[in-house]
This record gives C-alpha cells, structure tokens and sequence, in this order.
C-alpha cells in the first residue's frame, strides 16, 4: 500500500483512482481463498456461456 | 455430396469447420483453406511475448488433425469469390485460391462450393499509421504480440531492454497504433505481464512504463466499458482498470491516435487536439484491423466488392448498416444469421464480418480524425457464431435448402473472457470478466445496456489459473482429441 501511495503525486492522473489496500492485494494471491474464488467464477462462467448458446 | 469451404482456420473458422465435418459425416466435403501451417491459441501470444511461453506451446501443424477429422486441408490463401459462378463452371459457385504450402506454393486453383464460410480474419493494417510494423509485423521500430511470430520476436526485443535496464533507465511503451484499433485487451495483458516479468527480472525500478490507447476511458476494451456490483455499487470497469494502473505505477495516455512512428518516438494526437511525442526504447502497438482483400466477382466479369465487402473490406451481412448516428444505435442492428447480403449460400463468421457500427461512441479529434475503439470479434464469441454458422449450413444440407437459420447475434450473447496481469502458479493474477451481453441493449437494460446479473469481474490468482487451464482446454479441443464437443467455445 505505502509502495503505491508512493507513486500517486497530488492531482496527477492517478490522484483519483481507487487503489487496492495491503488486505486487498494480499487476498489476490492467498491460495486457500482464491480455490473459493476459483469455484465462485467457474460457476459464474458457466452460467453465462450457457445462456450464450 | 455437397461442398462446405471454409476460407480461413483460425478460432472462429476451425470451429465451423471442425463442427460440420462432424455433422456432415463421410456423404460430405468440408474444406479448409488457410495460408497458414499451424493453428494459433492466440490469447496465449502474450505470454510468448514475455517469454513465459514458446511459440510450439500456442501452435500445431494443422494438417495431422485435418486428415484425422476428413477435412480437406488446403494450405493457400482465397483471392477472389464467384458467388454467381462463371468461367468453365456454368452457375456453379466457385472461389480463386493461391497457395502458400504443400509443395505447390504460387499454384492458382478454382474450387466450387455449395455453401462457403468466409473465416478470413484480419489483415493486420500495420500500413495505416507510417513507421508502424511492416508487412510482416515485425517492425523496425515497434513489435507485435498478434501472432505467434510476431509475439516471438516482441520477447526477444524485450529482452534487450531488461537486460539494458540492470544499468540504465529504459521507456516501455505498450497500447494501440493506430486511432481505429480493436483489441485493447491484449495489449492491457501484455502490459501488465511486461510489468510482472520485469520485477522478477529486478529491472522494475529502471523501466518507465506508458499505455497509449485510442480508448476514450480506460476500461472501454471496444465494447464501451461495462459495469459490475461491487460494494453495493454498480461501478465502472474505468474504476477498476484505473485503479490496476495505478497500482502497478503504469502511465496512460488515452483518447490518442498513433500518428507516426520514428525509431524510439511515437507522434500522437488526442481527442481535445493535443499533440505530442512520447519516447521510447520498446514499444509494442497493436494495429488496426482490416479485411483481408478478397475480390467478389458476378459471372459476367463485372466487379461486385464493393456490394459484398463494406469499405473496410470486411464481408456485409444480415446486419443493419443503415443505423446512422450513434443515438439511432440499437442492439437489432447486429446480424443474427451471418449470411451474405448477395449470395445466401455464402456465411462470413469471426472477424471476417462487417460490424453495422463500432460498440464505443464514435469520436473525433478537432482535426477530424477518428480516435475510438472498433468493436471486437474474437474469441467466444467468435467460436460460438462460427458454430452456430455451420449448424444452419449442415440443417440445409441435411434437412433441405429451406430448413431454419439458427442465430447467434452478440447483442444477446455473453462473453466470459480471462485477461492476465502476470504468469505465475501461486503469484499469477488476471482479470477474469463476464459480460452479458456484448453489444450493450440500452433497450432491454435502460443507463448500463448490460444485465449485472450476469456482468461481474474480479482480478486474482482464481483468474489466472482459468487462464492456464483454458489455454490447455482449447488447445486439447482444438486438436480435436476425444471429448472435444464437450468444450464449450
């Protein structure tokens, strides 16, 4: 978080954006949670390409 | 026995080709005619371009799965269409073909049909902004990741300038070429794993990363943004896709044109009339796309292209191109069937259709020039209209020439679609993505024009192992192995 706080500069483009928290970005690659997430949008996945053919 | 052509073997092609020699059986002819030895699973090319993956791990020769499936594979590429017959094949249909392999390369050839699948794909217009590419994409000043090639030599370019970024500072710059170009979303992978290897390489801190798109707000991907609920919000993919580059220290200029490439400069021009000149030791630009020039010729020799083709050489079909302004758009507009306006035994599927209008509002600069998104064509949705093509062929050839066209218009069409941030088994993240449907319906989904039931997007490690197993799941279907039908598109 303080590694991209660092980059953000007062009004500049990125002065706007959201911008993850260290909770966030850590839950993108904690393996136990992302096999839910894996299973959450496979199901996801699945139920729109069904409703596409 | 009838005769089922198929110009053209990429996604959407190998899919009504593969689905028709199925449905067809041995009474039938299915044949394919592409330029090209080796299929492409081209989501997979940016990892090619970062060195994550080789050109044998997104290619197979072509020609053993044919002649497993009883496809007639013709390695040439289609230069003209008689839709009307003509020369010594009375009213029989008939199209030119040149080929480029099988030890005939050069030799001309006139093959009848009964039903043809235009699959052409782009031509990859590198020549409609100067100093972009060459003819073969790999240019001088700027690479590609559009295939295999081109994503080959875009690693071997990058890799000079990691290895010259352990001493020096060095500019990437990555994003479209052109002010008209589709495919924003390869070019966001490819960034994105760009920034991803450079930190495992270490040469992170050196590298000035730049995105420069024709987007007129970052998340638009050509098919104007989406939104999705997240935290009690239905909240923009500008959103998430700002907040992504913000996040990985990447610099965007959006709503710009690529006027001009120099060596290590790339001249622009943005909506509001700025103009301006951003450095660079890498760059990789998309370019824009067009048809790949193929000739439509009546059977008294005259030349009918112009009412085959739209200008853009892109093949017209059961689309409404006489919409107009963006505010006349409906989602009604987009082709249903695929089948020609001239000839009804004659389908353009994938890319190789001529869209009734863009899906981004079309915009301009003071100047006048076009800066906005062309809409996208590929992947599942171009598999499934490729399918649903060959359905309606095989029901009129099995069932009689009047049977029903089945449909597949993409205002009613999803898409799932995973784009990567970075290739790593417990440190990967990609953005996997639903979008319901592809074109916006603004009359069945007043404000948004998409249903957030269905659209929803989330970025994590989750996403790229779908990425991973999706690129092995297509290449296995592709090859046709057992279980094939089973993969949907």
């Amino acid at each position: 978080m303080k590694e991209i706080e660092k980059r953000i500069k007062p009004y500049d483009a990125n002065f706007t954006t959201m911008v993850p928290t260290a909770f966030v970005k850590a839950m993108r690659t904690c393996v136990l949670w992302q096999i839910i997430r894996f299973i959450v949008i496979n199901i996801k996945m699945l139920v729109v390409v069904r409703k596409s053919h | 026995m009838a005769r089922v052509i198929v110009m053209g073997g990429g996604v959407s092609g190998h899919t009504a080709a593969t689905f028709a020699k199925k449905w067809l059986g041995k009474n039938h002819e299915v044949v394919v005619v592409t330029p090209n030895a080796r299929w492409n699973w081209i989501p997979s090319n940016i990892w090619v371009g970062v060195g994550e993956m080789t050109k044998d791990d997104v290619t197979f020769e072509l020609a053993p799965v044919y002649h497993k499936a009883g496809i007639d594979y013709r390695q040439a590429k289609a230069l003209g269409i008689h839709p009307e017959g003509g020369s010594t094949h009375g009213d029989k249909p008939y199209i030119v073909i040149e080929y480029t392999g099988q030890g005939k390369e050069g030799q001309k050839e006139e093959l009848t049909y009964d039903y043809l699948i235009n699959a052409t794909g782009p031509k990859l217009n590198f020549a409609a902004t100067p100093g972009l590419g060459d003819a073969n994409g790999l240019g001088e000043f700027t690479v590609s990741v559009c295939t295999a090639d081109h994503a080959e030599h875009a690693n071997h370019e990058l890799q000079k300038v990691f290895e010259k970024a352990k001493h020096s500072k060095q500019t990437v710059l990555i994003g479209t070429g052109h002010g008209m170009c589709t495919c924003q979303g390869a070019a966001f992978e490819y960034i994105f794993n760009v920034e991803h290897e450079a930190k495992k390489a270490g040469v992170r801190d050196n590298l000035d990363i730049k995105w420069i798109s024709n987007e007129s707000f970052l998340g638009d991907f050509g098919i104007g943004g989406l939104h999705m609920k997240r935290g009690g919000y239905a909240a923009s993919s500008r959103l998430f896709a700002e907040s992504l580059f913000s996040e990985r220290g990447v610099n965007w200029t959006i709503g710009a044109a690529v006027t001009q490439v120099e060596k290590g400069k790339a001249h622009y021009e943005q909506l509001d009339g700025t103009t301006g000149v951003i450095d660079f030791d890498f760059a990789m630009l998309i370019p824009p796309f067009a048809g790949v020039g193929l000739k439509a010729i009546a059977k008294d020799g005259t030349d009918i292209t112009d009412q085959m083709f739209a200008p853009n050489g892109f093949m017209k079909v059961d689309a409404n191109y006489a919409a107009g302004a963006y505010e006349n758009w409906k989602a009604s507009d987009w082709p249903k069937t695929y089948q020609s306006t001239v000839a009804d035994n004659v389908f353009a599927v994938g890319i190789a259709f001529a869209p009734p209008h863009p899906i981004s509002k079309p915009m301009k600069s003071p100047s006048g020039r076009d800066i906005f998104p062309t809409p996208p064509r590929t992947g599942m949705p171009s598999g499934i209209i490729g399918k649903t093509v060959a359905h309606s062929i095989c029901d009129k050839i099995l069932k009689g020439k009047n049977a029903h066209l089945h449909e597949a218009s993409m205002a009613h069409m999803g898409a799932a679609c995973v784009a990567s941030a970075g290739k790593g088994l417990t440190n990967g993240t990609a953005a996997a993505l639903t979008v319901y449907p592809v074109v916006p319906d603004f009359e069945t989904y007043p404000g948004l024009g998409r249903d957030l039931d269905y659209t929803f997007g989330e970025i994590g490690l989750a996403g790229h192992w779908i990425k991973h197993i999706l690129h092995h799941m297509f290449l296995y279907k592709a090859k046709l192995n057992p279980g094939w039908t089973l993969i949907p598109e």
